[in-house]
């Protein structure tokens, strides 16, 4: 028996279209999935708060609001079709971020900030 | 105050409760989570209405004589502590009263059956209460009007969200097409109630406390035509209606639910958790 579902996210075929590929019925009739973005104040960034199925843009939205913001977590909402994102390959991560390791001058730390200066 | 006043403010904290326990009983069975959550949200709003009105006829309730609220309702469980002089608090209406003190509309009583019935009878119920409400925030009574005011914000969004559903089922499949047009069907009898004025509301709309139905049943039956077209069904051509929920007159619907409603407090009196 196959107990650990693997979940698809990213750059994938329309035809998977991000669902579990371990079980065998058919998904076809399903609501697709949307990436829900919560802004918590005016002021600062959307920031991702989960995911939600929805049958379209004006479902999602409410879908979200009532699955995330139940608890006054947000004051505006981003929904978008979990298929839209593009996610780099987990295989590719030596090459996508391993480089940045030994650039540690690319910090801005080894420069001397006057005083006045009180967020860099 | 008065007896009427009183009356009247349960008619709307009856409809909030059954309504909001209607609801509630999908809980955990929605066809999708995030549908479930959203009805538990909806139903919570309900609840917390309801819970500021019972508490505003508690008071009332309180401040009345004792020749004129002892037996004013057939529970013996609430006259018992009525004749001991014990403060009636928002609790003892909402669980001691039995099915012929309740007020609200037969609607809201009706079994949630299926999807379709389910977001009918919120339609139905919801536009209702956003004129309603809309109105009542004008009433002379502060506690009434800042009720109303508070509850438009939710009802605003009820509707969007029953509304929503009308058209997703009506404009959907052959099948929810046909499904919801039997529900509508089959729910419209009890449509008629909402705008018949009982003695609480004649009495409640000269005195500035209440509403004019009439005006509302106008608004009602526009805003129900509006989307009931773009839901692609049609209005019910039978308008025989029925009558008798603010009497206390019931369908048997709602002593079931009130016997899972009220079975805590019941059996095990003045319990707390």
């Amino acid at each position: 028996m196959n107990l650990i579902k693997k979940y698809y996210y990213g750059d994938i075929p329309e035809e998977k279209g991000g669902q579990d590929k371990s079980t065998a019925h058919d998904h076809s009739k399903e609501w697709p999935m949307w990436e829900v973005f919560i802004r918590s104040k005016a002021g600062l960034d959307h920031k991702h708060a989960g995911s939600i199925h929805a049958a379209d843009a004006a479902m999602a939205l409410e879908n979200a609001r009532d699955v995330y913001t139940r608890r006054m977590e947000g004051v505006s909402i981003w929904v978008v079709e979990s298929k839209h994102i593009h996610a780099t390959e987990s295989a590719e991560a030596d090459a996508f971020f391993e480089p940045a390791n030994d650039k540690i001058f690319r910090h801005p730390t080894f420069y001397n900030l006057p005083d006045e200066v009180k967020y860099m | 105050m008065s007896i009427q006043q009183l009356f009247y403010t349960l008619q709307l904290a009856d409809n909030a409760l059954i309504n909001g326990h209607r609801l509630s009983e999908w809980c955990g069975h929605g066809p999708v989570l995030e549908q479930d959550i959203a009805l538990s949200n909806i139903s919570l709003d309900h609840l917390g209405q309801a819970r500021s009105l019972y508490q505003y006829a508690a008071a009332q309730m309180n401040a009345l004589p004792m020749d004129a609220k002892l037996n004013l309702f057939a529970s013996v469980a609430l006259n018992d502590k009525i004749s001991k002089g014990e403060t009636i608090e928002e609790d003892d209406l909402a669980f001691l009263r039995d099915s012929w003190d309740f007020k609200n509309l037969l609607l809201v009583e009706q079994p949630n059956e299926d999807w379709a019935y389910t977001i009918v009878r919120s339609f139905l119920f919801d536009v209702f209460n956003l004129y309603l409400f809309n109105s009542l925030k004008n009433s002379k009574e502060e506690q009434i009007a800042a009720i109303a005011e508070k509850s438009l914000k939710e009802v605003t969004y009820h509707i969007r969200w029953s509304s929503e559903w009308m058209i997703r089922l009506g404009d959907g499949t052959e099948e929810s097409h046909r499904r919801l047009q039997q529900a509508f069907n089959d729910r419209w009898m009890f449509s008629g109630e909402m705008f018949e004025a009982s003695n609480a509301d004649k009495e409640m709309l000269q005195e500035g406390i209440g509403v004019d139905l009439t005006l509302i049943k106008n608004q009602w039956q526009q805003h129900i035509s509006k989307v009931v077209e773009e839901a692609t069904i049609m209005l019910p051509t039978n308008n025989w209606m029925q009558t008798g929920g603010k009497q206390g007159k019931h369908s048997e619907q709602l002593g079931y639910l009130l016997t899972e409603l009220q079975f805590m407090q019941r059996a095990y009196p003045n319990m707390e958790w």
